[in-house]
């Protein structure tokens, strides 16, 4: 196995040039997005999805005005407002909630631990698609298939490093192995903290958060959500096992609801009028049969409840005459 | 700053913040006050049943997708699926106690349910031509490849018992295939909630312990109904009796649901889910109700039924609105686990 490989974004040096997206299309050769217009910020894309694996978010901020009249600046904006661009990506997560609940086994994790899609595999039922807690996967409507950032395999296995971060102009997207990188990050941050800039923070870097540590992990200026992402995000299988517990207790629910129901019905009826023209009863039913009579003979002396008696069901030859 | 940028500050500084317009800091108010462009969102406006939650988000654009699952091939299978896994335990048990005619009905509807219930399945691929995928590998962390194997297990058996009861060929065959339905089918009716809830969809995930509980309940109904319907009166009293304890345990599991998760459970009480939520809960509580005439009524045991049918196609599709309207909107995804990292600090996955 290789080294896990891994993004380091650095949103403080992200010039908003979107060379990222290009050179992803481009590399990965991805049908366009829709050519949307937003006109909500430079953003047209909105978000990453099964044909935008880098996804490029500019937020434009200005500075607060405070109920009390006073000029504050709680988000330390600055006087001026500030441009905030941070090119976002597929995490690949240690604890992949798409790679999970995959079905098929068409999402799979590589020898450089990152999750990938085989698309000759994949059979579109959409279930990664809210799995992930990113909101980074998506189908492909016209294809049918699930889509979403390889973190370039086919160039990580030629021994080149992925296309986005070869695009990037500024190094705000660092490709490497992923202990550097997150090394190299915890620098960045104490310099920025060093000049002042104390909003900065790393998201996704460390390896006990919700999904295990992300494999493509961020340096932001702000709240992660302000950039569309989750501030806590964690991966949904965690509550597996709990969630297999209750389906089992309503199971075993119904078992016992249906088990009472013939039950009480059995009791209501008393002794019916005999049994009906068995035609099915194989020899199994037949005595699993005298277990039940015995079952409702004791039923019975507690009083039971009522119920409209069915025509003969009562199989038990011994009843037969003994009924109310 | 500008004036205008200080109307905009004013105006969504307002303590309850109903149309913040513009950016808007603070969960239930801790931060309250802080406003502005701050990533240009809107915060959301809704009947005040839970206190407005600002928060802030990328121009209110969704954090997560939405479920791509479509109307109504999903719903109609959770459903069918039900449907199916109840309606092979009622036949078991009125084998058991020699209703054959009920029997009948119960393995005919078991096994239709499992069938159509699939093709909607295949139907819902991107690939349907790939659906044999789903058979490629068995994988304990993914409800749909265990689901694939418990719904193949409960559509051939229950096929098997079906039409071995009505061709009467191998009874004993047809009577095994019946009685391993008891493990089946319940599993078939339930595993579809782990399914939802296994996903970061948020109403869909807060509620995995009531989510189990409302599928049973509802195919519980399902089955005592179509048993109702198809079986003669006379002998139809425990398939009533079915279908009332389900619509009880659908009624108490459907409250639960919407009353216990807060913020995240607004999606169940508001716009379409709200509203089919709503008309399934009258459905199945006046269909249970109705249970109670049906053994003396034709007309009591045909409203009956399909009352709980229609009540649990309400709760399935109800269900699935649900899980799109809270994955629509960033709110509920970013205000919990806003919630949670200052409270109780960021989450973490032990143990594995």
């Amino acid at each position: 196995m290789a080294e896990r490989m891994g993004f380091f974004t650095d949103t403080s040096i992200c010039i908003g040039c979107k060379a990222c997206e290009v050179a992803c299309k481009e590399w990965n050769q991805l049908p366009d997005d829709g050519f949307l217009f937003q006109a909500t910020s430079y953003d047209n894309t909105v978000a990453l999805g099964a044909s935008t694996w880098r996804h490029v978010a500019f937020i434009e901020q200005q500075p607060v005005w405070t109920p009390e009249g006073e000029t504050g600046d709680p988000l330390r904006i600055g006087p001026d407002g500030r441009w905030l661009m941070s090119s976002d990506v597929c995490k690949h997560c240690t604890h992949a909630g798409c790679l999970d609940v995959c079905p098929t086994g068409a999402l799979f994790r590589t020898e450089f631990d990152t999750v990938v899609v085989q698309p000759d595999i994949c059979n579109g039922c959409g279930y990664c698609v809210p799995a992930c807690p990113f909101g980074v996967i998506d189908r492909r409507e016209d294809d049918g298939r699930a889509w979403k950032c390889t973190m370039c395999y086919d160039r990580q296995r030629g021994g080149l490093e992925p296309a986005c971060a070869k695009a990037c102009p500024t190094d705000s997207i660092q490709f490497g192995p992923l202990d550097e990188l997150r090394e190299r990050a915890a620098g960045r941050v104490a310099a920025l903290h060093a000049e002042g800039r104390t909003e900065a923070r790393l998201y996704g870097e460390s390896p006990g958060d919700g999904v295990g540590g992300m494999g493509a992990f961020f340096l932001l200026l702000d709240e992660p959500e302000v950039y569309g992402l989750p501030p806590d995000p964690v991966v949904p299988t965690r509550d597996l096992p709990a969630m297999w517990r209750w389906a089992g207790a309503a199971a075993l629910t119904m078992v016992g609801a249906v088990a009472v129901s013939f039950l009480g019905a059995a009791v209501g009826s008393g002794g019916g009028s005999g049994r009906s023209a068995g035609s099915s009863g194989s020899r199994a039913f037949e005595q699993v049969r005298g277990v039940r009579g015995v079952l409702v003979r004791g039923v019975r002396r507690f009083g039971g409840f009522g119920g409209s008696p069915p025509a003969g069901w009562l199989p038990m030859r011994r009843f037969q005459g003994r009924g109310r | 700053m500008t004036r205008r940028s200080r109307e905009r500050a004013t105006t969504s500084g307002t303590p309850s913040g109903t149309v913040s317009g513009v950016g808007t800091v603070s969960v239930a108010g801790t931060v309250s006050g802080v406003a502005g462009t701050v990533g240009g969102m809107v915060s959301g406006t809704g009947p005040e049943t839970v206190p407005e939650a600002e928060f802030r988000s990328y121009y209110g654009h969704p954090v997560i997708k939405r479920p791509i699952w479509h109307v109504p091939h999903m719903p109609l299978y959770l459903y069918l699926g039900g449907l199916s896994g109840a309606s092979s335990l009622t036949a078991v048990l009125a084998g058991l106690t020699g209703r054959h005619r009920l029997a009948r009905a119960a393995r005919i509807t078991a096994a239709l349910g499992a069938s159509t219930g699939s093709a909607f399945l295949i139907a819902e691929l991107g690939r349907p031509a790939r659906f044999l995928n789903m058979l490629r590998v068995f994988k304990p962390t993914s409800p749909m490849s265990v689901g694939s194997w418990i719904l193949a297990a409960q559509g051939g058996l229950s096929a098997a018992a079906a039409v071995s009861d009505v061709t009467g060929i191998l009874p004993a065959v047809g009577d095994a295939a019946a009685l391993a339905t008891v493990v089946t089918g319940p599993l078939t009716a339930t595993y579809t909630a782990v399914l939802v809830a296994d996903t970061a969809v948020p109403a869909w995930h807060a509620g995995y312990r009531e989510l189990p509980f409302l599928f049973a309940g509802s195919a519980l109904a399902s089955a005592g109904a179509a048993g109702m319907l198809a079986t003669p009166r006379a002998e139809a009293g425990p398939a009533r009796a079915v279908a009332l304890l389900g619509a009880a345990v659908e009624t108490a599991a459907a409250t639960l649901l919407e009353q216990r998760l807060g913020l995240v459970g607004e999606p169940y009480r508001q716009g379409r889910a709200g509203l089919l939520l709503r008309a399934a809960r009258a459905l199945t509580a006046g269909g249970g109700l109705l249970t109670l005439l049906a053994g003396r009524s034709r007309v009591a045991t045909a409203a009956s039924g399909l009352a709980l049918t229609a009540g649990a196609l309400c709760t399935r599709f109800g269900v699935l609105e649900a899980g799109r309207a809270s994955a629509a909107d960033p709110k509920y995804t970013v205000v919990p686990q806003r919630e949670r990292v200052e409270t109780a600090g960021p989450a973490s996955v032990p143990g594995r």
